[in-house]
C-alpha cells in the first residue's frame, strides 16, 4: 500500500443523496416570466389533475410547478405535457436503473475476482474500534461505537459544507471538490489497476501504467468538472462511485458496515426531511439562489440545458418551460484510510432528483433525473458486501440487487408524488438489508437443500 | 433463451422493465416467506430423522408453490390498479400497455428470478474444477439442471399469461389449472435423479401451456402458418 503522510486536514463530508424534485420558485429568465407563469399554472393544474387520478408508478412528474396561480392553459399543451411526462416517467426510472446496475456489476465483479478487496488490512481511522473481539456483545458495542463516530463525522462535514455554501465560499468548495476527485481518479485507479493486474498475472511496466492512468485521470477531471460528452461523464461518475464503494467494502469491518448502512439511511431521512436538516437547508439555499449544484457530486441522466437555449413563444403555443431547479446538494466526503493515504475524497452528493426541463415547443424535453453519487456508492457497498461476505453467494447478491432496484423505483414514485427533495437511501437500503439478512439465513439453507436433491419449486 | 426473451421483447420499453423487476421482487418475497416457514419447521423438528426431513422438504416445496401462486395473484391485483392509473394518465384513454403484455412480462419476471435462483450457484460451481457425479450421483446433473431450469422459466411465463387471463375473465378453473400444473411440475422433480420422470412431463406440460397461452392471446393456427410462411 502506498503510504504517505498528508497534513491537510482530512475532512469528510458525507454527501447525502437525495432525490429531490425541486420546484423552481423563480423562473430563470425574466423574459419568460409571463409565459412561464402561465405554463406553470397550466402544468400545475395538469399535474394536480394527474396526481388525483393516478397511481401510476411511472409518473415521475417532470415539472414541478409552483404555480403562480394564473389559470391560463391551453388544453392542448396540457395534454401534450401529460403525455410527455408519462412517456418519460418510466424512462427516468430506467435512466437511473442502468447506471446503478452498472455500478453494482462493476463492484460485484471486482469483489468476486480480485482478492485484495476482501482481505482485511486495517481500518479507517474513522472506525477505530476493532471487531476482533472475543465476545458477541463486545463486537456489537464496537460496531455501534464505530457507527456513531462515522455518523458524527458525516454530520460535521455536512454542516461544514452547508456553512461554506451559505457564506458563498465557492472557491473553497470547488477547490475541495477538485482535490478530492483528483485523488479518487488517480490514486484509487492506480491501486485498483494494480490489484487487477496482479490478479490476472498481467505484467505492465511503469511507463505504460503512468500513461494510462494519466490519460484516464485527466480526461476524467475534464469530463466531470467542466464539459464533456454526457455518456463519458456518466461513465466516469459510475467508475469513481465504484472505486469509492470498493474502498468502503475493504476498510469497513463487517458488522460496522451493516450498522453504518442502517444508520446512514436514517440520517439521510432526517437530514432531508426535517426542517432544520442540513441537507434541506442546503437545498433551499441553492434554490433561492437559483444555482446549479456542483457537477462533480451528482449523476445526471440527461443533458442540462442552460437557460438560453430555449425559445419562448408566448404568443402561439405556450411558453417553453424552462425549469431550472437549482436545488442540488453537494457534499463532499473526504476520508482517509488508516494506513494513511492522504485524503480520500469521496464526493457524494445529495440528490435532488429533479427533472430539468428545457422544452422547446414541440421538441423533446430533455428531462433528466439526478441522483447523488453517494447513493450509488452506498447501494454498491451493500451489494458488494453481500457478494463478499455472504455464504449464499450469488443468490444473496441477486436478492439484494432486486431489492435495491425496487427501492429505487418506490423512491422515484414517491418523488413523483411529493415533488420535493427526497432521500434516496432509506427505502432501498432498508429493503436491501432485509433481503440480505433474510436471504442469507433463511433462503440459503432452503435452496441448498433443494439443489442437493435437485428439486424445483 | 430466457435472456433472449428479455432482450428482444422487454428491454425496449422501460415500463416493461419495471414490471419485470417488480415481478422478480414478488417471487423473491414469496420464496422468502416459504423458506421462513420451512426453516422454522426444520428447527422445530428433529434433525436426525431422515424421513421427517424429507417429508418436511416436500411440504416446504408444496407450500412454496402455493405461496408463489398466491403472490402471482397479489401481483395481478397490483397491476390492475396500476393499469387504471395509467389509463387515467394517458390522454386518449387507453393504457400504454395492455394487461396481456403485463401478464407476459410478469411471467417472465417470475421465471427469470426462479431460474436465476436455481441455476446461478450451480453455474458458479461449474466454473471451478470438479467431477460431476463423483459420489454415484448422476453424471448429467448439470445438463438436466439446465434443461429443467429452462423449462421452468418458460412455464412461469406461460403460467403468468394463463393466470392473468383467468383472473381477468373470472375463470377460476384456469387459475386452478395453473396451480395444479405447478404442483405437478414441482412434484415431478421429486423423481430426480430418475430424470425421465421429471423432465418429460415437464416438457409436455410446457408444450400444452404454450399452446393454451398462445390461443388465449389471440393466436390461432392460421396466424401461425401465416407467420411462418411470410418469413420464408
Amino acid at each position: 500500500m502506498i503510504t504517505f503522510m498528508n497534513n491537510s486536514d482530512s475532512e469528510e463530508e458525507p454527501c447525502n443523496e437525495r432525490t429531490s424534485l425541486m420546484s423552481a420558485e423563480s423562473p430563470p429568465v425574466p423574459s419568460y416570466q409571463d409565459g412561464l407563469q402561465a405554463s406553470e399554472a397550466g402544468e400545475a393544474q395538469a399535474h394536480r389533475k394527474r396526481r388525483a387520478g393516478s397511481r401510476g408508478p411511472n409518473n415521475i412528474a417532470g415539472g414541478e410547478m409552483s404555480g403562480s396561480g394564473v389559470p391560463v392553459r391551453e388544453s392542448a399543451l396540457e395534454n401534450e405535457e401529460e403525455e410527455l411526462t408519462l412517456k418519460y416517467g418510466a424512462k427516468h426510472v430506467i435512466m437511473l436503473f442502468v447506471p446503478v446496475t452498472l455500478c453494482m456489476i462493476v463492484v460485484v465483479a471486482t469483489i468476486k475476482s480480485v482478492r485484495f478487496y476482501t482481505e482485511k488490512n486495517g481500518q479507517l481511522i474513522y472506525t477505530p474500534f476493532s471487531e476482533d473481539t472475543p465476545s458477541v456483545g463486545q463486537r456489537l458495542l464496537n460496531s455501534v461505537l464505530n457507527t456513531i463516530i462515522m455518523i458524527s463525522v458525516i454530520i460535521v462535514m455536512t454542516v461544514f459544507l452547508v456553512l461554506l455554501y451559505k457564506y458563498r465560499c465557492y472557491k473553497f468548495i470547488h477547490g475541495w471538490l477538485i482535490l478530492s476527485s483528483l485523488m479518487l481518479l488517480f490514486l484509487f485507479t492506480y491501486i485498483y489497476l494494480g490489484e487487477v493486474l496482479k490478479t490476472y498475472n498481467v505484467a505492465m511496466d511503469y511507463p505504460t501504467l503512468f500513461i494510462v492512468i494519466w490519460n484516464f485521470g485527466a480526461v476524467g477531471m475534464i469530463c466531470i468538472h467542466w464539459k464533456g460528452p454526457l455518456q463519458l461523464q456518466q461513465a466516469y461518475l459510475i467508475m469513481i462511485s465504484a472505486l469509492m464503494a470498493l474502498v468502503f467494502i475493504k476498510y469497513l469491518p463487517e458488522w460496522s458496515a451493516w450498522v453504518i448502512l442502517g444508520a446512514i439511511s436514517i440520517y439521510d431521512l432526517m437530514a432531508v426531511l426535517c426542517p432544520k436538516g442540513p441537507l434541506r437547508m442546503l437545498v433551499e439555499t441553492a434554490q433561492e439562489r437559483n444555482e446549479p449544484i456542483f457537477p462533480a457530486l451528482i449523476y445526471s441522466s440527461a443533458m442540462m440545458w442552460t437557460v438560453g437555449m430555449a425559445k419562448p413563444d408566448t404568443a402561439a403555443r405556450g411558453p417553453s418551460q424552462q425549469r431550472w431547479d437549482a436545488a442540488e446538494d453537494g457534499r463532499e466526503h473526504l476520508r482517509s484510510p488508516s494506513h494513511a493515504e492522504s485524503q480520500m475524497s469521496e464526493t457524494r452528493s445529495p440528490v435532488p432528483t429533479r427533472p430539468v426541463t428545457s422544452l422547446e415547443e414541440l421538441e423533446e424535453e430533455e428531462r433528466g433525473v439526478k441522483l447523488g453519487l453517494g447513493d450509488f456508492i452506498f447501494y454498491s457497498v451493500l451489494v458488494g458486501k453481500a457478494a463478499a461476505t455472504a455464504s449464499g453467494d450469488w443468490n444473496t447478491t441477486l436478492a439484494c440487487f432486486v431489492a435495491i432496484l425496487i427501492g429505487l423505483c418506490l423512491t422515484l414514485l414517491l418523488l413523483a408524488v411529493f415533488k420535493k427533495a427526497l432521500p434516496a437511501l432509506p427505502i432501498s437500503i432498508t429493503f436491501g438489508l432485509i433481503f440480505y439478512f433474510s436471504t442469507d439465513n433463511l433462503v440459503r439453507p432452503f435452496m441448498d437443500t433443494l439443489a442437493s436433491h435437485q428439486l424445483y419449486i | 433463451p430466457a435472456f433472449g426473451l428479455f432482450i428482444f421483447t422487454i428491454a425496449r420499453d422501460p415500463l416493461r422493465i419495471i414490471i419485470l423487476i417488480a415481478g422478480a421482487f414478488f417471487w423473491l418475497v414469496s420464496l422468502l416467506l416459504s423458506s421462513l416457514i420451512w426453516f422454522i419447521a426444520v428447527k422445530a423438528s428433529d434433525p436426525q430423522d431422515e424421513r421427517l426431513q424429507k417429508g418436511l422438504l416436500i411440504f416446504g416445496v408444496m407450500f412454496s408453490v402455493l405461496l408463489q401462486e398466491a403472490f402471482r395473484f397479489l401481483y395481478y391485483k397490483l397491476l390492475r390498479k396500476a393499469i387504471e392509473g395509467l389509463v387515467a394518465l394517458s390522454e386518449d384513454g387507453c393504457s400504454p400497455i395492455s394487461i396481456q403484455q403485463m401478464a407476459y412480462v410478469a411471467g417472465v419476471g417470475f421465471g427469470l428470478m426462479s431460474g436465476a435462483f436455481s441455476m446461478i450457484n450451480l453455474l458458479a460451481d461449474a466454473l471451478g474444477p470438479g467431477t460431476v457425479g463423483i459420489h454415484g450421483d448422476s453424471q448429467l446433473y448439470f445438463l438436466t439442471s439446465a434443461f429443467m431450469t429452462m423449462v421452468l422459466i418458460f412455464l412461469h411465463t406461460f403460467w403468468g399469461i394463463l393466470f392473468f387471463h383467468g383472473c381477468e375473465h373470472r375463470r377460476w378453473w384456469e387459475i386452478a389449472a395453473v396451480v395444479i400444473m405447478h404442483l405437478i411440475v414441482s412434484g415431478s422433480s421429486f423423481c430426480n435423479p430418475l430424470y425421465v420422470g421429471s423432465l418429460v412431463p415437464s416438457y409436455l406440460l410446457m408444450a400444452a401451456a404454450a399452446a393454451w397461452a398462445y390461443l388465449l392471446s389471440g393466436g390461432s393456427a392460421q396466424n401461425l402458418r401465416r407467420f411462418l410462411l411470410c418469413k420464408c
